[in-house]
């Protein structure tokens, strides 16, 4: 574990290359009484095969973070950079998962949406999309959905779809933006689980945003804890395998660790 | 992931299922307005002001029969949907623009302010100065009329597409008019399709009154010069005739067109409740 001041992650092994890097970066946003500096000089590496998770209290500047990696909006300083090459715009190599439920093509059917967002993305003939998508559905358990429209899902379906979707593309690195926060409470556990077992299938690099402390020791293979106002660095967790097992007696020696040394320093906060 | 089940469906009763959807209401309605008019023109006995349903339709028939009437309505319609379709697409190029660059946004905003609250009516002398008597005067007041509500409505629909599903579109890689055409227009469509509604419905009404100014040559008039001539000749019957087309024609497109229209898009898509 390591305390702020700290300005770079550590890569876990120095064989693997770093996927993303984030170097010195700042992002304010213009409002009417002045610039507001939501996260201020974050520096981070994201090696392939890591799945890091930011873990902070709302309003600390996760999901503007991970907008500006997403290539939603631009550092106001610093910068970030995937592969070496500076990030300039959004990019199926990084496809996002987002907490809000609109995020799904209301006018295309389960399966339009994950076959659009390959053929657009990917550049796949119809044929082919279609072929990849129902795999994909299939995978995340909507194989009896694939002609529904979005509005007649629940929520934890609907984030299925993106899930899916965002598999689908085989991006670089997934973002995920609380994509459970809106979900009940065993909802939630259960997609947890889930995602959990397709990242581990696939191997994917991912980095994943929550203000939940059990969340961020359930999916991540490092957590990286926020301080709001404006979002910095305070402390990196790194989460062994066996510690990931909920109940187990790593995950609630973590947990508890996490707690006091981010969540109870009086200039931090509670969620 | 584990698989989800799909949910089971319970059926309607048939009586109601029969009823469902279907406009019953809007007859009995109807039904009512026709009695009271039918009774209120006969207490009134006089045919030169309000002439009896019954003859009103009568009239109707016999213009249509002779051939008239029809020949009218579809000499508007031609005009109308050429000015429609021109004003629609005027207005899909600037709200296009206005969605991708800052100087379209601006224009539009512009343009929209000046020119909406503008009576399409208003501009006819100029048209006829331009374009002197005929058609080409009535498309251009129509595409006036068509065009700012229009693109008021598609730019308004585009901005409130929801910012995540922007997002979602733009993470594919998409931009420009592929962007514009494939995420913000079908995301905008409830807003659209009212604009385009309104629109037609503000065509519509230009034209007959355009008409009405000027019949153009009695041989090529439309439904306005259809009742003018008949207010000239006194057949107040023809003339209710005349206006019954008028809100026929609007009935069929809306209840037809319109209807189908939503109910096939939006309505499908669950933007907006049935
Ligand atoms: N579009 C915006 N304009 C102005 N301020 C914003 C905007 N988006 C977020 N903020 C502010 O930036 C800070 C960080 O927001 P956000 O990144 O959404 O936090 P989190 O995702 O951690 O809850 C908050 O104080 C929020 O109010
Ligand atoms: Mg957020």
């Amino acid at each position: 574990m390591n305390v702020a001041p700290r300005l770079t992650g550590v890569v876990g092994d120095a064989a693997v290359p770093t996927l993303l890097e984030l170097d010195h970066v700042s992002i304010s946003y213009p409002t009417p009484d002045g610039n507001l500096t939501a996260v201020e000089d974050v520096s981070f590496k994201i090696a392939a095969g890591e799945r890091l998770v930011l873990l902070g209290p709302s309003g600390c500047g996760k999901s503007t973070l991970l907008r500006a990696v997403g290539g939603f909006l631009k550092p106001t300083a610093g910068e970030i950079r995937m592969d070496g090459r500076r990030i300039a715009a959004p990019g199926p190599d990084r496809m996002t998962v987002f907490q809000e439920f609109d995020q799904l093509l209301p006018w295309r059917t389960v399966l339009g949406n994950v076959r659009y967002a390959l053929e657009r993305g990917k550049s796949l003939p119809r044929r082919e999309a279609e072929a990849i998508a129902r795999r994909w559905l299939e995978r995340v358990g909507l194989k009896n959905f694939v002609d529904a429209f979005p509005h007649t899902l629940s929520g934890g379906m609907k984030q299925r779809v993106a899930i899916a979707r965002a598999f689908a593309l085989e991006p670089a690195l997934l973002l995920m933006d609380e994509p459970f926060a809106a979900l009940d409470a065993l909802t939630r556990r259960q997609m947890q689980d889930e995602l959990l077992k397709l990242c581990e299938e696939t191997g994917s690099t991912a980095l994943f945003v929550t203000h939940g402390i059990d969340e961020a020791i359930r999916v991540g293979t490092r957590i990286l804890a926020l301080t709001p106002h404006p979002g910095r660095l305070a402390a990196t967790f790194d989460v062994p395998p066996e510690t990931r097992a909920r109940g187990s007696s790593g995950f609630g020696e973590l947990e508890r660790r996490i707690q006091t040394t981010v969540f109870s320093t009086p200039e931090i906060g509670h969620v | 992931m584990s698989e989800i089940a799909t949910p089971k469906f319970v059926r309607a009763p048939t009586l109601r299922r029969a009823l469902e959807g279907t406009p019953w209401r809007r007859f009995v309605i109807l039904a009512g307005f026709a009695l009271a008019w039918e009774l209120y023109a006969r207490w009134l006995d006089n045919a030169l002001l309000l002439p009896t349903l019954g003859a009103t339709l009568s009239a109707l028939w016999s213009a249509i029969l002779s051939g008239e009437l029809p020949s009218r309505a579809l000499t508007s319609l031609r005009v109308l949907i050429t000015g429609y379709a021109l004003g629609v697409a005027v207005a899909a190029v600037l709200t296009t623009l206005a969605a991708l660059s800052r100087w379209g946004n601006e224009a539009l905003g512009l343009l929209t302010s000046m020119f909406n609250p503008l009576p399409a009516i208003a501009l006819l002398p100029i048209a006829l100065l331009w374009f002197g008597v005929g058609t080409p005067s009535l498309i251009f007041v129509i595409v006036h009329s068509v065009l700012w509500p229009v693109a008021l409505a598609c730019y308004g629909g585009f901005l409130a597409v929801p910012p995540t599903l922007q997002m979602a579109g733009r993470n594919l890689g998409l931009s420009g008019g592929r962007f514009v055409a494939e995420i913000l227009v079908p995301a905008a469509f409830p807003q659209i399709l009212s604009g385009l509604r309104i629109g037609w419905a503000f065509a519509w009404r230009t034209l007959i009154a355009a008409e009405l100014v000027f019949g153009v040559s009695a041989r090529s008039g439309g439904i306005g010069w259809f009742i003018y001539t008949s207010r000239a000749q006194l057949e107040t019957a023809s003339v209710f005739a005349g206006l019954l087309t008028v809100i026929l024609i609007g009935l069929l497109v809306e209840g037809v067109i319109f209807r189908s229209l939503t109910r096939i898009t939006v309505q499908r898509w669950g933007q907006v409740q049935p």
